[in-house]
């Protein structure tokens, strides 16, 4: 069976120890966590869970029903499947920028509308937010430029509304 | 009142009557309350491992939740491995441990150990009370979640500060979490469709599992079974499901069951599960297991079904409340019972062919007491009538193989962990909670080694257990393993040192006996069955005997080797 990338959108008991459970459920069974984004949700005896991870369809049937099996776990929601969705991450990215590509540099975050964020004498830290094409782009760009740091957040994920209700 | 007072009082309410354990420095409190409390009997083990077994057999036999005690560290940690045991066979238990003082937590105290952390891939769910106010309301949730829905172990962790607190005592009466809402009733769409699927077999099997027995099921697997004319089969803790002496019961299945049940799964063309969680050593190869069948999967628990082979009718739920469904909807259609009798006649005398060519058998030697003997005589004696626990390994085999389990609860087995060491105490917990009943361990010389301190805590509590030693002097599984996949290199399994069990019964004010003759067997078994006191009888069995039929591991189950 063909392996395929799924976006869980997971609302937990904000207790202590629930994450732990979620990622020892992961490692004891053998499955993969590609990213993880926990947060405090509007309600905040709820924590907000986005867990990117792989597997065949049995596997990830296999992954969705472990988590509910959790006592602390409310909802688990297979964003990939449900169709339509918005994906955002967001990278903070410190790169090298001397005199001769400080210019450069700057156009391209105009280009791709990237913020930068902090600036030093030889260095810029340029945040950039958008799915996981434009983050590996920008990445790209910036990479002969000389990248001395890179920190992503993970994936974040959201159903759309239906359009025509 | 105090947190400790609290932990009682939740007790009482619960309706606990026995507690198993052992104190220490963090637990101090909950047991100065104990000493107050004369209807709550507690039974001091002499290892917190056997007080969280002994908590799982009283579970096991009577259906109701076990509990066990113990302090902080090493008594916390002495019982994971009764409650990974527990797990593995959704056994109802609430573990409670004593915790340092919370402003310790993290210090690397004084027998301080993250018992939560520890025990959290291994418990159904545990807690670690921070606060005072937090304990009645976690009291009543762990009790809750061991007993309902799949049922498992809940461990609360109670830190000496939350013990000796003072707060508000409100225990709910009920108590509901958002996050926690376990399926009892099944879709009648699904049920429908298991039906369509019967009607149409012409070779179907029914499969039992450890679920039956924990929702109390039997009697509709019963039902179910005599009015479709089903061959029923069970695993391991499926065993005493349905009657093992009924005409219509092919025993157990797997890696040790019956030729004629593999055989009649390996060609059944609906196979309907109820309570089983198809482990590797039921299915064997899972790409051979009943290749032609459609499986209709009744379970509690979402997560058991697709896990290891695939299913055509997926039905969660209750296996009681799905069984009376399917029964009802069997009773609408309204076709008489003459009808599935004829239906499935020649599927029968299939099945009979393969029961006549390869029946359970054992060669006798008149040298040698043989353990299915011993086994077969005691079910005879005991009519099926008694409780009888097991250790691990060859002795358990032959248990199930032998001992034709007629009742739910009787048989008392560590089945997905495989825990050497859980009869024995687990035989304490059962007798403690059956007093009347027969109760009997079926041991083998190096399983009864691995709690045999518990004989002082049987003989405390005056408990006329049975310990039957199928005493052929090796570790006879793993032995077996060696004679036959590793040519016969028997590395450690022979123990070089065997204690005298007959004096060790003595030492400790028991009583002891050896047979070593098979002549010997009947009248030995009838004499110690009418003992009222703890009795160890020392079987020296046929030092190589094996278990068969053996479907090797990873092979399919039709690949037996009989003997």
């Amino acid at each position: 069976m063909a392996e395929r990338k799924c976006t869980l959108s997971v609302l937990v008991e904000n207790t202590p120890g629930a994450l732990a459970r979620i990622a020892g459920l992961f490692s004891g069974r053998g499955f993969n966590i590609d990213s993880l984004c926990v947060a405090e949700t509007l309600d905040p005896t709820l924590s907000h869970l986005t867990l990117v991870t792989r597997g065949d369809d049995q596997i990830i049937e296999q992954i969705i029903k472990q988590l509910r099996r959790l006592i602390d776990v409310y909802k688990v929601v297979d964003v990939t499947e449900e169709g339509d969705f918005v994906e955002r991450e967001m990278a903070l990215i410190k790169v090298r920028a001397e005199k001769e590509n400080r210019e450069e540099i700057y156009r391209l975050c105009e280009i791709f509308r990237l913020k930068i964020v902090d600036v030093s004498p030889r260095t810029y830290i340029i945040e950039v937010t958008g799915d996981k094409e434009k983050l590996e782009a920008v990445i790209e760009l910036l990479r002969p430029m000389g990248i001395k740091e890179i920190v992503r957040t993970g994936l974040i994920a959201m159903k759309r509304e239906k359009k025509n209700p | 009142m105090t947190g400790a007072r609290m932990v009682i009082e939740a007790l009482k309410r619960e309706g606990v009557e026995i507690v198993f354990g052992y104190p220490g420095g963090a637990i101090i409190d909950v047991y100065d309350e104990l000493y107050k409390t004369p209807e709550i009997h507690h039974v001091l083990v002499r290892h917190e491992q056997g007080a969280a077994h002994a908590a799982d057999g009283y579970a096991r036999s009577t259906g109701k939740v076990g509990v066990a005690f113990a302090t902080s560290g090493p008594g916390a940690t002495n019982t994971v491995t009764g409650i990974a045991t527990a797990y593995m066979d959704s056994i109802p238990i609430v573990v409670i441990t004593g915790q340092v003082p919370t402003k310790l937590i993290g210090n690397d105290a004084f027998q301080e150990v993250d018992i939560t952390g520890i025990t959290r891939p291994i418990t159904k769910h545990n807690f670690l009370v921070k606060r005072i106010e937090d304990l009645p309301r976690i009291l009543k949730a762990a009790f809750y979640i061991a007993r309902t829905g799949r049922p498992g172990p809940v461990l609360i962790d109670l830190p000496k500060d939350v013990q000796q607190a003072k707060g508000e005592f409100n225990y709910p009466e009920e108590i509901h979490l958002r996050s926690y809402n376990p399926t009892y009733e099944p879709h009648l769409k699904q049920i429908e469709k298991a039906y369509l699927l019967l009607e149409k077999a012409e070779r179907p099997v029914f499969l039992i599992g450890g679920g039956v027995i924990s929702s109390g099921a039997a009697p509709e697997v019963r039902e179910l079974a005599e009015k479709l004319n089903l061959p029923v089969t069970m695993t391991l803790m499926g065993l005493g499901g349905f009657p093992g002496d009924h005409e219509q019961s092919l025993g157990m299945l797997g890696m040790h069951g019956t030729y004629y049940a593999n055989m009649a799964v390996a060609h059944c063309d609906v196979l309907l599960a109820v309570g089983a969680r198809f482990d590797d050593r039921v299915t064997g190869k899972v790409d051979a297991f009943a290749p032609n069948a459609k499986i209709i999967h009744i379970d509690i628990d979402p997560s058991s079904i697709q896990k290891n082979v695939k299913v055509d009718v997926p039905i969660v739920g209750d296996c009681k409340r799905a069984l009376t469904r399917l029964l009802e909807m069997i009773k609408e259609v309204g076709k008489p019972k003459k009808y599935w009798k004829e239906r499935f006649k020649e599927w029968w005398e299939q099945i009979d062919i393969w029961r006549r060519r390869y029946p359970l058998s054992y060669k006798e030697d008149p040298n040698y007491i043989k353990p299915q003997y011993v086994i077969e005589k005691l079910y005879e004696l005991t009519k099926g009538e008694a409780i009888i626990c097991t250790e691990v390994g060859q002795n358990q085999m032959w248990t199930a193989q032998y001992y034709k389990f007629k009742y739910p609860r009787t048989l008392i087995t560590s089945g997905g962990l495989g825990t050497m060491g859980f009869g024995f105490p687990a035989s304490i917990g059962a007798q403690m909670g059956n007093p009347g009943k027969l109760v009997i361990d079926i041991a083998g010389d190096g399983s009864i080694q691995m709690n045999i301190q518990e004989l002082a805590t049987a003989m405390d509590q005056k408990l006329p257990i049975k310990i039957i030693i199928l005493n052929n002097g090796y570790l006879g599984m793993v032995r077996q393993w060696q004679e036959l996949f590793y040519e016969k290199r028997y590395s450690a399994v022979k123990f070089t040192t065997l204690p005298d069990f007959v004096k060790i019964a003595e030492a400790y004010g028991a009583i002891g006996m050896r047979i070593t003759k098979p002549q010997e067997v009947e009248p030995t078994l009838k004499k110690i069955l009418s003992m009222d006191k703890l009795v160890i009888l020392d079987v020296i069995i046929a030092p190589e005997e094996g278990v068969f039929p053996m479907v090797p591991a990873g092979k399919a189950t039709t690949e037996m080797i009989l003997v």
